[in-house]
């Protein structure tokens, strides 16, 4: 039997042109997976054999959060509660409600929270605790969401992370930062920009990030290309601030 | 007041690309990413665990790979996950450490016979006198 000393696998070549980079001194090539996929595979195989998974049916989910699934639905939402006030009210007293009726989001797995921004309070989310997280609306976290110091800092010193996603309130600005929970999760429905009255649904919907939603942005402004409007698109890759290792 | 029409927000999200994968990359970044986060989804619904015990255990996951030198930058998020899942399926009696580990090497040994760019497959053989069985 193999040993599982992953220290002795052998690199493939990043160009993946197996066609001359490897010699073929001692015959054939062979597979190597990495020690996470073999043990994934190991899970897989049992749970298939017990039949508490059909492999089919995990691809599917697979497939439908990489494509299906994405913040676009919670923009979607987002975009008819600035356009129809009865939505809006609808919306926050009730997210799953309301969400369930507009999409086709149907398996909520807990509470969803709208809280919104005003001139007043501006909203914040965070999971101290792991990295719960509204998937059905806006697809799965985004890494920095999951570190660490995201996790600490955003309670510690929201203006401070905020600060690092480029975003700078007025100092009367109420800050609230809310901690999901698997029971409760939370969706900021972020303030609509100025200068957009009479706009259409989906053309307010291009206006939603992904991060103005968790709170770690604004909505952008009409009429600014994408990076102007404090960092937000900066701030929606994975290397944002928020994900530097800062005490 | 007019009533929201149902679909309108799914309708706009089908006609505006941009928002959703601006700056994102691929949501798994491995396959075995996208593997592991569905098991427990549908083990989830299989009623094995609630989302609140699930959090619980990733968190006590996580708290514990930090206490060990994990950066916790998000990078090794699914590992957490990962190790998380293989904790409960172990605790609730739906396999065992040494059934994980048995098919862990089995499929090591299917992918060291197979050729590169062939699609591994595992079969009985690879179990080797282990214990484990698959037909």
């Amino acid at each position: 039997m193999a040993t599982g000393d992953r220290g002795h696998a052998q690199p493939h070549g990043d160009g993946h042109s197996h066609a001359e980079g490897h010699a073929h001194g001692e015959g054939e090539e062979m597979s190597e997976l990495s020690e996470m996929a073999l043990r994934v595979r190991a899970l897989e195989s049992i749970l298939t054999e017990k039949d508490y998974v059909d492999p089919l049916a995990l691809d599917r989910i697979v497939q439908a959060y990489e494509t299906k699934i994405g913040p676009h639905i919670g923009a979607g939402v987002v975009a008819l509660a600035w356009s129809n006030p009865d939505f809006k009210a609808r919306l926050l007293a009730n997210a799953n409600e309301a969400i369930g009726a507009v999409t086709e989001v149907d398996t909520l797995e807990s509470d969803l929270v709208v809280v919104e921004n005003t001139a007043e309070v501006h909203n914040m989310v965070v999971c101290t605790l792991c990295s719960c997280y509204p998937w059905e609306v806006l697809g799965l976290p985004p890494t920095w969401y999951k570190s660490a110091p995201y996790r600490s800092r955003a309670v510690i010193d929201p203006r401070g992370v905020l600060g690092d996603f480029g975003v700078t309130l007025p100092d009367d600005r109420e800050i609230r930062v809310w901690d999901s929970t698997a029971y409760q999760r939370f969706i900021v429905l972020p303030e609509r920009p100025a200068g957009t009255e009479g706009w259409t649904a989906p053309q307010l919907e291009a206006l939603v990030t992904r991060d103005s939603m968790i709170g770690t942005g604004l909505a952008r402004q009409p009429g600014r290309a994408d990076d102007d409007a404090g960092g937000v698109h900066d701030a929606a890759g994975d290397d944002a601030a928020g994900a530097r290792p800062t005490p | 007041m007019s009533a929201v029409e149902p679909g309108a927000a799914r309708d706009s999200v089908d006609a505006v690309p941009g928002i959703p994968c601006d700056a994102e990359g691929p949501v798994f970044r491995e396959p075995w990413e996208g593997q592991a986060f569905a098991m427990a989804l549908t083990l989830h619904q299989r009623g094995l665990f609630t989302w609140g015990e699930w959090a619980e255990l990733l968190g006590d996951e996580i708290r514990r790979a930090q206490a060990g030198g994990d950066p916790d930058t998000g990078e090794t998020y699914y590992r957490h996950w990962f190790n998380t899942l293989e904790r409960v399926v172990a605790e609730r009696g739906v396999t065992s450490r040494e059934t994980l580990t048995s098919y862990r090497d089995a499929w090591e040994h299917a992918a060291h016979r197979t050729p590169h760019g062939k699609p591994i497959e595992l079969v009985a053989a690879d179990f080797g006198d282990s214990r484990g069985t698959v037909e």
